[in-house]
């Protein structure tokens, strides 16, 4: 016969400092695993969902980056005349030939200045990527020296804003437009005329080719052609492959330093609710000597517990998951290694997080209330009862 | 004296709780410390920046290069005692994952102006003899099993081909915190080869290191050199070596800050399970305590008890984590390579973990002590835990 839940529950009511201290450990441990993992989230949303998967960057071989390719004007062009390319309402090629460079912003309200991603894009630039919107003013007019910022830009950093003045190459920019690309990457971007910005920044070459597949399968033939011609040397990925190695490295860097003080922590928080939960025994011994005297098997004083120790672990991991969704309101920036540029991303919340984290807490629960429980459950009625 | 073995006695007398609060605690100051290392070891660049040299590069960003030209121009200007200059390289070799930083330099300028790398005179002649020679650092040379006479082959992201060095010398760091774990080779080779392959590319180089004669003049010199090269067709920014390392720290000050905050943290989970293991100590003992006081002693010598206990248990697992801390750290390094090219254990972070380990033992008494001295006898023996 099993023992009433509420016996449990009512349990860690009556200490209730211990069962806060805790569950408050456990709490901050499960806060600390939750933002990890919803920053490893937030950053694959950004740079993964960046890339859209039927669209191809062409860049120079082993390049890496875009800012570090080159891809001169022959090569283009015969890249551009390939037939896979999908082709427009307008019949002209779905391709973008995009010159991208860093340049070094202020950012506002620090003195500390970081580099930017400046990208010169074609005609089809901007139809190459859907998710984009201009949320305020309008785009750039080819041709002209306007440029349009992204959202965390114009947010962020000095001289971004609707209507502002930027210097570089020599030249005075304007930003005629705002854009919001849905949180992904092309949000940390200023974007302009691809031919101005070559022109101002004196870079013969391109750094790379955007271009839309008219069907999604043609990708290896493509690839296989462009890499097999003798005069070019470029490489081709699908765009949300190039984009997902961009942000490789500094998502391990975050996804091992996450796991390895969760880890650590967990061993802290653990062993106070293994503390707890000796104590919780120790402390109700002749209540066990009771229990078992009245019928109830061990296996019963085993499950309850064990049920304490995981409602412990619930507790602490629902506190912790409360707090943990509040970090979705931040944005952090910090450098891309990989592209050495500065990227925007927040925190992200999504079901498969809650539950792990629970399950966490749980786990750590568990681990915490075994030991305690089986001792529990092996004592001796008689020895137990007698206890004062 | 008679505090002293009561506390220990007391302290002992769980020995299992005893013994896994210790366990927690030697955990938590132990994380502590890494994570503060971790820290430090991202500034260490910019500590062991010089005073009198100043880092000259195109103001649009570091990606655009400085024609060669402008090292003779600086060099003519009052203040300057040397100039020497320097291409990040950015190759990959074998595999992405072994990352190190590579420079193409002019080797005897170069290395006249950081004279905390040593290199043997003889392997320095070596390098001089070889255009296709370079030198590693002493970490770099233990991490990858180089020596001397080895090849080093490297894939070039930012100058395409693949690129072959021989290693003619390893220097070695003047001081523990010079970073040894860098690559260095001849920019007549890189210079010569880009003429051949991307003519346009040739004659440049990533940043220009001035030499300053006297520390007062470095403002000076680092205005004139800007003003020089003003509406010219590279313009320049020029800052000293110190903010130009910082400048990297600060791109990723949000990491930065993260570890701070989650070093922190783990502080605050070994609190509370420190807090809870006092809180159900002294709830247990209440009935002794009011014994205590129903023999006389005052309510301090019951907070006494309580706060010994506490800093005992907290110090005994902090001074095992603060032992353990070194070889952790060290294993640690040896384990990441040359992410990190300075990894020590500083004073600054022992003192932090010993005033850590003070605190979650002062907090973790504060409620039973308060709860202790209040009680009231006759409550206090009535009390069954």
């Amino acid at each position: 016969m099993a023992i009433p839940f509420s016996y449990t529950a009512k349990n860690l009511l009556a200490r209730r400092l211990t069962t806060l201290l805790t569950a408050g450990g456990m709490a901050l441990v499960v806060f600390v695993f939750a933002t990890v993992l919803m920053l490893q989230e937030g950053l694959r949303k950004t740079l993964v969902e960046t890339g859209s998967p039927d669209n191809v960057v062409v860049t120079r071989r082993s390049s890496g980056t875009e800012v570090q390719s080159g891809v001169d004007r022959t090569q283009a062009g015969v890249v551009e005349s390939q037939p896979e390319i999908a082709l427009g309402a307008d019949a002209q090629p779905m391709l973008s030939k995009e010159t991208v460079v860093l340049i070094t912003l202020p950012k506002r309200g620090a003195d500390s200045p970081a580099n930017v991603v400046i990208r010169g894009i074609g005609g089809k630039g901007k139809a190459l990527r859907p998710q984009v919107r201009i949320v305020q003013g309008r785009m750039f007019k080819p041709g002209s020296a306007e440029i349009v910022a992204g959202s965390s830009i114009a947010d962020r950093f000095e001289g971004a804003n609707l209507g502002d003045n930027l210097r570089f190459a020599m030249r005075d920019w304007t930003v005629v437009g705002v854009f919001d690309a849905d949180k992904t990457g092309f949000d940390s971007e200023i974007w302009g005329d691809a031919d101005q910005l070559m022109q101002s920044f004196r870079r013969p070459v391109y750094s790379s080719i955007i271009l839309q597949l008219n069907d999604m399968s043609r990708f290896d033939s493509l690839k296989t052609r462009l890499e097999g011609d003798p005069r070019l040397t470029v490489e081709a990925k699908r765009e949300s492959v190039f984009y997902a190695e961009q942000s490789e490295v500094l998502a391990n860097f975050i996804g091992y330093l996450g796991l390895t003080l969760s880890v650590i922590f967990s061993i802290g928080a653990t062993i106070g609710a293994m503390i707890t939960m000796y104590a919780s025994v120790a402390n109700r011994t002749a209540e066990i000597g009771t229990l078992r005297a009245l019928g109830f098997r061990s296996r019963s004083i085993l499950t309850v517990f064990l049920a304490e120790s995981l409602l412990l672990g619930l507790v602490g991991g629902a506190i912790g998951l409360f707090f943990a969704s509040f970090m979705q309101l931040l944005t952090i920036s910090t450098m891309n290694w990989q592209s050495f540029a500065e990227l925007a991303f927040s925190f992200t919340l999504n079901p498969a997080i809650v539950a792990k984290s629970l399950a966490f807490a749980l786990f750590m629960g568990l681990i915490g209330g075994f030991l305690p429980a089986m001792q529990a459950a092996r004592m001796n009625i008689v020895d137990s009862l007698r206890a004062p | 004296m008679y505090f002293a073995k009561l506390i220990l006695r007391n302290a002992l007398r769980h020995k299992l709780r005893t013994g896994l609060t210790v366990l927690g605690i030697f955990v938590a100051i132990l994380a502590f410390g890494l994570l503060r290392t971790v820290i430090e070891a991202w500034y260490a660049g910019a500590e062991s920046a010089s005073s009198t040299r100043l880092i000259t590069r195109n103001s649009i960003s570091l990606v655009f290069p400085l024609p060669i030209t402008y090292q003779e121009k600086i060099r003519q200007l009052e203040g300057v005692s040397r100039v020497t200059h320097a291409n990040w390289f950015g190759g990959v070799y074998v595999s992405e994952k072994n990352f190190f930083p590579q420079f193409a330099v002019d080797i005897s300028s170069y290395f006249d102006l950081y004279p905390e790398y040593l290199i043997p005179p003889e392997q320095m002649k070596a390098l001089v003899l070889d255009r296709k020679g370079c030198v590693v650092g002493r970490k770099l040379a233990e991490t990858y099993g180089l020596s001397i006479g080895d090849v080093v082959p490297l894939r070039g992201t930012i100058y395409p081909g693949n690129w072959e060095f021989v290693v003619r010398a390893i220097y070695d760091g003047k001081e523990a915190k010079t970073d040894t774990s860098q690559f260095f080779f001849r920019w007549d080779y890189l210079n010569e080869t880009l003429k051949k392959t991307v003519p346009r590319r040739a004659n440049t180089v990533g940043v220009l290191v001035v030499g300053v004669r006297d520390a007062d003049q470095v403002a000076r010199v680092a205005a004139e050199i800007d003003r020089t090269f003003a509406n010219s067709l590279a313009e320049t920014l020029t800052e000293t070596e110190k903010a130009f390392q910082l400048g990297f720290v600060a791109m990723t000050e949000a990491i930065v800050v993260a570890i701070r905050i989650v070093s922190f943290l783990v502080i605050f989970i070994i609190m509370a399970v420190m807090a809870n293991t006092m809180a159900m100590t002294a709830r247990e003992r209440m009935p002794e305590y009011a014994t205590m006081k129903a023999l006389g002693f005052g309510p301090f010598s019951v907070v006494i008890l309580i706060f010994g206990e506490s800093l005992a248990i907290a110090m005994g697992g902090a001074g095992l984590g603060m032992l353990a801390t070194p070889p952790v750290a060290h294993w640690f390094a040896a384990k990441i390579g040359t992410l990190f090219p300075v990894f020590d254990v500083s004073r600054e972070t022992f003192a932090m973990q010993a005033a850590a380990a003070i605190v979650v033992g002062a907090i973790a008494a504060l409620l039973p002590g308060y709860r202790a001295a209040r009680v009231r006898i006759v409550d206090g023996l009535r009390n069954i835990g």
